[in-house]
């Protein structure tokens, strides 16, 4: 194992470069909406905008941070620190480039699924304790998606696993030294994106706050920097379904000539970025398409996969 | 066949990228305003350089939100003139029913907005903030050219178009 200083020092510079990086998203988002949508989004605070994100910042810890008195307040407090909780635990797992990860677990896939079920909680008490109408029915679709989601995001790593024979990233990665899982795992790639999306409860699939129904959906009691953290959460989110695709079909870390930390976040990027133009492109699906697409299409997509898969395991021994 | 059709539109949707945007950068690039943009409210003077207004108060009637006021006087020479005109601009609608009742195009609206104040009371425009010294939208235009009125240096019948005075009493042809 590693020596406990270099240990703290990954944890901080994992902490500071993924919360930096959902900082900048909320900017990077906007402008590349903004580029798809024929429009500038935020050119004015600085150059290029880019102190836009300092602007928001300074603005939602000055903002009033209201408890409604009708809310259950420990829950009330306690649920947008959820879900921050555990995105930012999963991505001790993630390995950067060779080395540099804050913990190499045996089970790592097991433990990042683990996390993302977690972060349910957060949404689910987080539009409970809200006690209003439309927390609720956001609460309530965020608990039904995403458990629906995940049984099948876990099956769509299944492939991967087979291949691989493991369940840690660092060899997952490795195994992917001569072709990225994504061509003999494509239909578990796209399972898993579609799954990511829905985890993230990004747009198509934002029925948990769709805006125009729901107002906010579960968090539409929070003000300041409560909505704050679950504004970075679902940001944290998309940043680490993007680090797991790359690193779970993308070959993580490896690629020619660059540094792999370079291929990492370059990977990271454009699949970020591809959650973005899906929020560009994509009109909100219907709640119960969403289900039924979830369990009549995305659930025998994943079955099926997993079953060729391993037949084909099986038959090449 | 979903799948297809939303894949496409992803696709389209990248290809927005390469568009040109349509965002005009407002205070950079300012927007072409036509000529009868119903902006600023002002006085016109007619060819010769005197004012326009007559003061008949048809555009102070015609105003919905009566924010037009002013007060007729006679000039020595005859001329009907406006001894104060005033346009309160915090109730000003820009609806150009003013422009539109005036008899002698002497009210006009101009293409200019830029009018925002920190107190309210400078929103209040007298005489001397609405009168311009140009003719306006209507270049050639001057009322006293035209109407009978008598005034100093233009006698009954000498306007244009305008018969000399008869004579009603007389029965000769």
């Amino acid at each position: 194992m590693q020596e406990p200083l270099l240990s703290i020092v990954i944890i901080v510079v994992v902490l500071a470069v993924v919360l930096t990086m959902a900082a900048g998203l909320i900017y990077v988002e906007r402008r590349l909406l903004a580029l798809w949508q024929d429009r500038y989004g935020p050119n004015r605070v600085g150059p290029f905008g880019l102190m836009q994100v300092m602007a928001d910042i300074i603005k939602i810890f000055t903002k009033e941070d209201w408890i409604p008195p009708f809310a259950d307040k420990p829950v009330f407090v306690l649920a947008p620190g959820i879900i921050m909780i555990a995105v930012l635990t999963s991505f001790a797992v993630i390995p950067w480039s060779p080395g540099f990860q804050v913990v190499d677990l045996n089970i790592a896939l097991l433990f990042f699924l683990g996390m993302s079920s977690m972060g349910v909680y957060s949404v689910v008490l987080g539009g409970w304790a809200s006690d209003s109408k439309y927390s609720l029915l956001g609460a309530m679709r965020a608990s039904a998606q995403m458990l629906s989601y995940e049984v099948f995001m876990g099956l769509s790593l299944m492939g991967v696993v087979a291949i691989s024979g493991s369940f840690s990233l660092v060899d997952i990665v490795n195994a992917q030294q001569r072709l990225w899982f994504v061509i003999p795992q494509f239909f578990g790639f796209v399972v898993f994106t579609i799954a990511g999306i829905a985890e993230t409860r990004r747009l198509p699939f934002d029925l948990p706050e769709s805006d125009s129904e729901l107002l906010a959906g579960f968090h539409t009691e929070y003000s300041g920097m409560k909505f704050g953290m679950f504004f970075v959460g679902e940001y944290l989110g998309v940043t680490l379904i993007s680090m797991m695709i790359t690193t779970l079909f993308f070959g993580g870390w490896l690629g020619p000539v660059l540094p792999p930390f370079i291929w990492f976040f370059l990977k990271t990027f454009v699949f970020i970025c591809f959650f973005i133009l899906l929020r560009a492109a994509l009109p909100r699906v219907r709640y119960d398409q969403l289900m039924s697409y979830g369990w009549k299409v995305m659930l025998p997509v994943a079955l099926l996969n997993l079953v060729v898969t391993g037949g084909v395991l099986l038959a090449v021994g | 066949m979903g799948i297809l059709s939303s894949l496409r539109t992803i696709w389209l949707i990248l290809l927005h990228m390469f568009r040109r945007r349509d965002t005009i950068q407002y205070p950079e690039v300012k927007p072409y305003l036509p000529p009868r943009f119903k902006g600023r409210i002002v006085l016109t003077r007619d060819p010769d350089g005197q004012e326009r207004c007559v003061a008949c108060y048809l555009c102070s009637a015609a105003c919905p939100v009566d924010c037009i006021a002013l007060q007729k006087a006679v000039a020595p020479d005859g001329r009907h003139y406006p001894s104060f005109f005033r346009i309160n601009f915090s109730r000003c609608i820009f609806c150009g029913y003013c422009e539109e009742a005036c008899p002698t195009y002497a009210i006009q609206l101009t293409p200019d907005f830029y009018m925002s104040e920190y107190r309210r009371q400078n929103m209040v425009y007298e005489k001397e903030d609405l009168l311009i010294s140009g003719p306006g939208k209507y270049h050639g235009y001057n009322f006293y050219r035209v109407a009978g009125l008598a005034i100093g240096g233009k006698d009954k019948g000498e306007a244009e178009d305008e018969m000399p005075p008869v004579d009603p009493r007389d029965l000769m042809p």
